[in-house]
């Protein structure tokens, strides 16, 4: 919402005020001011602003008030004129090629003069040959002969507008001499309007809320018209079908109307606001709604009497049948629904009620006498049209947030006085208004109790009274209670008496001012704390895995079944779960939830692929998959690891040329299962469609999957553009792994005895496990055996074929004595012994 | 005989003198010391000697084979001394050579800085509350005071599923609701991370897909200057303890009053540049106190309980804190930027 301040000082004294002050008091209030133009006022010094600065000032001493006095031809150029002027001090001779003084040549000393903004030699405007808005400084120099050192400015030249068609005029009675910023500089505000303070998208808004802020008295807009035509009964009828959709319909006629251009002060503020003057009747219609917020309509009379057969019009409003069509003012056929609503007379519809007017019955050129509208329309209906056409425009912006029936009425008024003033018509006396559904009247009693309760500070019930009076509520105070009448501009006040009172809270908080509330410590209870195990064993999670080298990553939820089925193999179906489908995508390649963790995972080793050799990621976030009909789907909360290429970075000593392999996951996997403090881990081969079927196992805790850890299957990673080394992928369920984990382990205490270490290597068929053989190990050795470590695989010719050695290095110790060789020799043979029964073990020769 | 041993001696002496390494040292000890070294040799032919010549070489000879093995040991550790001084001397490092690198894992600075969110207001009684992503219009929506065609829901552009009534949550609200209605009547004091979602086209500004920390604390009185306090505690907490705070009026559904909260530009120090584009502060969260409805939503009577909620973007706060301007680089996962954290 763009707001001129010299528009703003109609309605409470601004000019005296500094612009930042002002900005930043409203802009604490709520109307926070994002932009402001200056247009010739200084641009306030320094480098920290609350808000975006543009525009020109206009220098005092060399850009003042011109008067014209002869407009004379150029001795050796057409189009260019030699203007006498009078700048207040002395006389110049200036050149110009501004058409609209071709009028004035050689006509001789003009009388009337004409006056216009003139800037001196030195004078910093902007240039108007060029495009856009560039600075320019006036030089002395010569044009065709003629000496030209100071120039009389277009509007685009000073900032005003883009227009450069012809030099600027001012009214005859602008004094001549005067600083052009002490006669007209002005500042406009660009102020961004939250919905629920969508009354003050307009000047007189934007004014009681300054006079509030300001503690200044706010000046009413005048809303008398003078109306000396006959009497507006019995020329036009309403007929509303729906007050629910159509609240109020208010009617005023204005004959004998001239359409022309705008006088200067309409068509300069409209410009101010970035809005194109277009005729008198129109701008009036804008002008009325920028000013107080009530959009109106102008029809043209005499098309609605030709329609109605010569007779008196009957506006009708009505809901529109579904699958009705009609032609908007853009030339469009629209299909529609009976949520919209639609303005009619008794030879059919013609326009789209608070949206688009119809083509027909618009104000033209020709029209003579005009049927001034202004309505009050439902919001929820405008809403849903809106989004259903995709059209919009100021008033059905203003529409859309609600607006008080109050206002139509107040539209009309305002509107037929300016038009009357603009277009020398004669106004018809009286107004037709139909206003079958009264808007309530909210009242909310609130209490300095209430006040201290919501907001924390001391206030009397005659200081909230003053205080909301200054927003124009009526206040009555009884003793310690406020009942404050709701104006009647604002709809935003609920009639719930507790929600009443917190709309009431805002309104006193943004006028007492927030800065002014002091801050505090809650003194309320500290309620009770609870325990959060999920969160802290995901904390745990990522603290063991980023300590285990691997990087976190975050990815996206959305993605597409064409991404993730880039990590199946060609001849794997993908699950026929269905997905968690967005209907309304911003990209097309992301338009469901995701199923799978690698798959994003994967997609980010691929996309560093090209920067980075050592890629070791995890991710934690959930999974989604969809339930039954109508119900949330089911989020699950995933797990990722990957892990692929140089084990090791490289190094001036000599990089490790090892890639990681499989054993690489799984020790990073066993690593962060012992931080968990999880026991009875198996790992079991396993399939997975996305890994290497000889290369991949389920990772099982007592027996249940939590998991699956696998290398890539080589014709997935040819899907991807990967680095030629292995990659390694693990998931788990972290739910399942939440629940397995033990919320307190044991420590055991270390021993005070004498270890004995030996190591052992045993020969068993290839097809044997080393598991099997570590647990049967385990098992076996009892308590006093505390550690077993598989330190060697070997396979060779003298083992005989099919054949391998797994060479362990064991550690006994007892608790409460030093073990003799008899125990340990003991203990070594009851292990043996079993591995040789079980799994047909030898023990190699040493 | 005992002046060719005190010659030897003398001479033995001063061959030593010179000895620089562990070898000369032993072949000096073969000719002095040796088997046939004259010292030795003395021994050798003392039972040739008269009665009284006898115990006057013997001694003799011991004393000095003593002073030589001696005046070798002392030799020997200078010698070793000499040699560690060398070593001490030429053994030099460069070190501006690079270390060997370590494979570091770190966390995801969005992940970094919900930690530092989570443990601030662990400090005030703040715990965290987690709930779903994909949500229901109505705990998205409805229950936060925006019942449907609301005004207010402009300002949540809204990925919506196939299935009628379920979206991808706009922002962590729903959690408050679920928050209320788990813990009511008791008072609450939580913060709800987590991924949120919005219909928005992904630029450096704005993505579709955002982490939000919210926060909501209920009881019997809690006011609007609660909220500034707390709040500004945790910005100086975030911060820096001098740092300011300003709250503007602005407007949320789901509270009222409602506030934004500026801290003063960290970079420029409030004096204006082009991090807080000269305004000299920067946009940190949303706030306000709750809405009336939203506690009624929550089980909670608003005639006895207030509250307040806010709300704000840990990737913002990261890119504020690393003055980066383009918030795609989080769900990029580019590892160059990634282990810059």
């Amino acid at each position: 919402m763009k707001v001129p301040l010299s528009w703003l000082n109609d309605y409470v004294d601004v000019k005296d005020l500094s612009i930042e002050e002002l900005a930043h008091k409203l802009t604490l209030a709520g109307l926070e001011v994002e932009q402001i133009d200056f247009i010739g006022l200084p641009l306030p010094a320094g480098e920290r602003h609350d808000f975006k600065l543009s525009g020109l000032a206009w220098d005092k001493e060399t850009i003042v008030v011109g008067e014209i006095l002869e407009v004379m031809p150029h001795p050796n150029a057409d189009r260019l004129v030699l203007c006498r002027l009078n700048d207040g001090q002395q006389e110049h001779v200036v050149l110009t090629g501004a058409p609209n003084l071709f009028e004035f040549k050689g006509k001789g000393p003009l009388e009337p003069s004409l006056k216009s903004p003139y800037a001196k030699e030195g004078a910093t405007i902007y240039d108007g040959h060029q495009e856009g808005f560039v600075l320019t400084t006036l030089k002395r120099t010569k044009i065709r002969g003629v000496e030209s050192y100071s120039m009389i400015c277009s509007e685009k030249e000073l900032g005003i507008s883009d227009e450069h068609e012809g030099i600027m005029f001012l009214p005859q009675d602008a004094p001549t001499g005067m600083p052009l910023a002490d006669y007209m500089g002005d500042a406009v505000l660009d102020i961004a309007i939250t919905p629920n303070i969508a009354r003050n998208a307009n000047i007189f808004g934007v004014a009681r809320e300054t006079a509030a802020i300001f503690k200044r008295p706010l000046r009413q807009p005048d809303y008398t018209f003078l109306a000396e035509g006959e009497a507006i009964d019995g020329q036009v009828k309403i007929e509303i079908n729906n007050p629910e959709m159509n609240p109020r319909f208010v009617l005023g006629l204005i004959r004998n109307v001239e359409i022309k251009a705008s006088p200067r002060w309409l068509q300069h503020r409209l410009k101010l606001i970035g809005q194109r003057p277009i005729n008198n009747i129109v701008d009036v219609t804008n002008y009325v709604m920028f000013d107080i917020g009530q959009p109106l309509h102008a029809f043209d009379y005499d098309e609605l009497v030709s329609r109605a057969g010569g007779n008196p019009p009957t506006i009708i409003t009505r809901a529109a049948i579904p699958g009705e069509k009609l032609v908007t003012l853009d030339g469009e056929e629209r299909r529609l629904e009976d949520f919209t609503t639609l303005v009619c007379d008794t030879a059919g519809s013609h326009s789209i009620a608070g949206i688009m007017g119809g083509l027909e019955t618009e104000v033209t050129e020709k029209t003579t006498t005009v049927l001034l509208e202004g309505a009050n329309w439902n919001y929820i209906n405008i809403r849903k049209t809106l989004g259903y056409l995709r059209m919009h425009s100021e008033a059905s912006y203003r529409f859309s947030r609600g607006v008080h029936p109050a206002m139509a009425e107040r539209g009309v008024q305002r509107g037929l006085e300016l038009m009357r003033q603009t277009s020398d018509g004669v106004v018809s006396q009286g107004l037709v208004d139909a206003y079958p559904l009264k808007a309530e009247e909210v009242v909310v009693e609130i209490t300095p109790g209430d006040v201290r309760r919501w907001l924390g500070i001391q206030m009397s019930a005659s200081e909230i009274a003053e205080l909301l009076g200054r927003l124009e509520f009526e206040c009555t105070v009884s003793q310690d209670t406020v009942q404050a009448k709701v104006p009647d501009h604002r709809m935003d006040i609920d009639s719930d008496p507790i929600n009443g009172k917190a709309d009431l809270m805002e309104e006193i908080a943004r006028v007492y001012g927030y800065d002014n509330i002091p801050e505090t410590r809650m003194t309320d209870v500290l309620p009770v704390q609870r325990n959060t195990p999920r969160l802290d064993f995901e904390e745990t999670v990522r603290d063991l895995l980023s300590r285990e080298g691997l990087q976190e990553i975050i990815t996206y939820r959305l993605t597409s079944p064409d991404r993730e089925a880039r990590r199946l193999p060609p001849d794997v179906e993908p699950d026929s779960m269905p997905y968690v489908t967005v209907v309304n995508p911003i990209a097309v390649d992301r338009y469901v939830m995701r199923k799978s963790i690698m798959s994003s995972m994967l997609e980010v080793v691929e996309s560093n692929a090209k920067n980075r050799e050592r890629i070791a990621l995890f991710e934690i976030g959930s999974v989604f998959l969809s339930s039954e009909d109508g119900a949330l789907p089911d989020e699950q909360p995933r797990l990722g690891i990957v892990l692929t290429g140089p084990r090791q970075l490289p190094s001036w000593q000599g990089a490790s040329e090892e890639l990681y392999n499989f054993y690489d996951l799984k020790g990073v996997v066993h690593s962060m299962l012992e931080g968990l403090h999880i026991e009875d881990v198996s790992y079991e081969t396993h399939q997975y469609p996305i890994f290497h079927p000889g290369k991949c196992a389920a990772v099982k805790i007592a027996g249940k999957r939590v998991g699956v850890i696998g290398e890539l299957h080589p014709v997935v990673h040819s899907q991807y553009a990967f680095s030629p080394y292995p990659v390694l992928g693990a998931f788990f369920y972290l739910e399942t792994l939440f629940e397995a984990a033990p919320a307190r382990h044991e420590v055991r205490l270390v021993s005070s005895y004498p270890p004995v270490l030996e190591d052992i290597a045993l020969v068993v068929d290839e097809h044997i496990p080393a598991g099997q053989v570590s647990s049967l190990i385990e098992q076996t050795g009892g308590k006093m055996l505390t550690e077993v470590r598989l330190f060697d695989v070997y396979r060779g010719e003298q083992l005989g074929k099919g054949k391998k050695s797994l060479a362990y290095s064991l550690t006994y110790q007892a608790e409460d004595r030093t073990l003799t060789d008899e125990d340990v020799a003991r203990m070594r043979r009851k292990i043996v012994g079993r591995l040789e029964r079980e799994v047909g073990a030898q023990l190699r020769d040493q | 005989m005992l002046e060719q041993l005190d010659q030897t001696y003398e001479e033995a002496l001063a061959a030593l003198e010179g000895l620089q390494d562990e070898e000369s040292l032993l072949q000096w000890r073969t000719q002095y010391l040796g088997k046939k070294s004259p010292v030795m040799q003395a021994f050798s032919v003392l039972r040739d000697l008269s009665k009284e010549e006898r115990p006057l070489v013997g001694q003799r000879a011991n004393q000095v084979r003593q002073a030589l093995e001696t005046a070798m040991e002392e030799r020997r550790e200078a010698i070793k001394l000499q040699a560690l001084e060398n070593a001490l001397q030429t053994e030099k490092l460069d070190v501006t050579l690079p270390g060997r690198p370590q494979a570091v894992g770190r966390l995801h600075p969005v992940t970094q800085t919900l930690r530092r969110i989570y443990r601030i207001f662990a400090e005030m009684g703040f715990q965290v509350y987690r709930s779903r992503e994909v949500e229901t219009d109505d705990y998205n929506f409805t229950f936060l005071n925006m019942p449907a065609h609301h005004p207010a829901r402009d300002m949540w552009d809204t990925f919506y599923t196939s299935e009628e009534g379920i979206i991808l949550r706009t922002h962590t609200s729903p959690g408050q609701i679920h928050a209320m209605r788990e813990y009511h009547p008791e008072p609450i004091r939580v913060i709800l991370p987590g991924m949120c979602f919005r219909y928005e086209q992904v630029t450096a500004r704005s993505e579709m897909q955002f982490t939000q920390v919210e926060g909501l604390a209920v009881g019997k009185d809690i006011t609007f200057g609660d909220l500034k306090g707390t709040l500004s505690d945790f910005a100086r907490r975030l911060f820096r303890t001098e740092v300011r705070t300003r709250f503007r009026a602005s407007h949320f559904p789901f509270t009222e009053p409602s506030a934004e909260m500026d801290v003063e530009c960290f970079i420029c120090s409030g004096e204006g540049c082009p991090v807080c584009k000269h305004t000299g502060w920067l946009e940190i969260l949303g706030s306000g106190v709750v809405h009336p409805n939203v506690l009624r939503f929550g089980g909670y009577d608003p005639a006895e309980f207030t509250g307040f909620a806010f709300g704000m973007g840990p990737e913002r706060i990261t890119m504020l804190l690393h003055q980066i301007d383009d918030i795609r680089n989080f769900w990029r996962n580019d590892l160059r930027f990634l282990e810059q954290f």
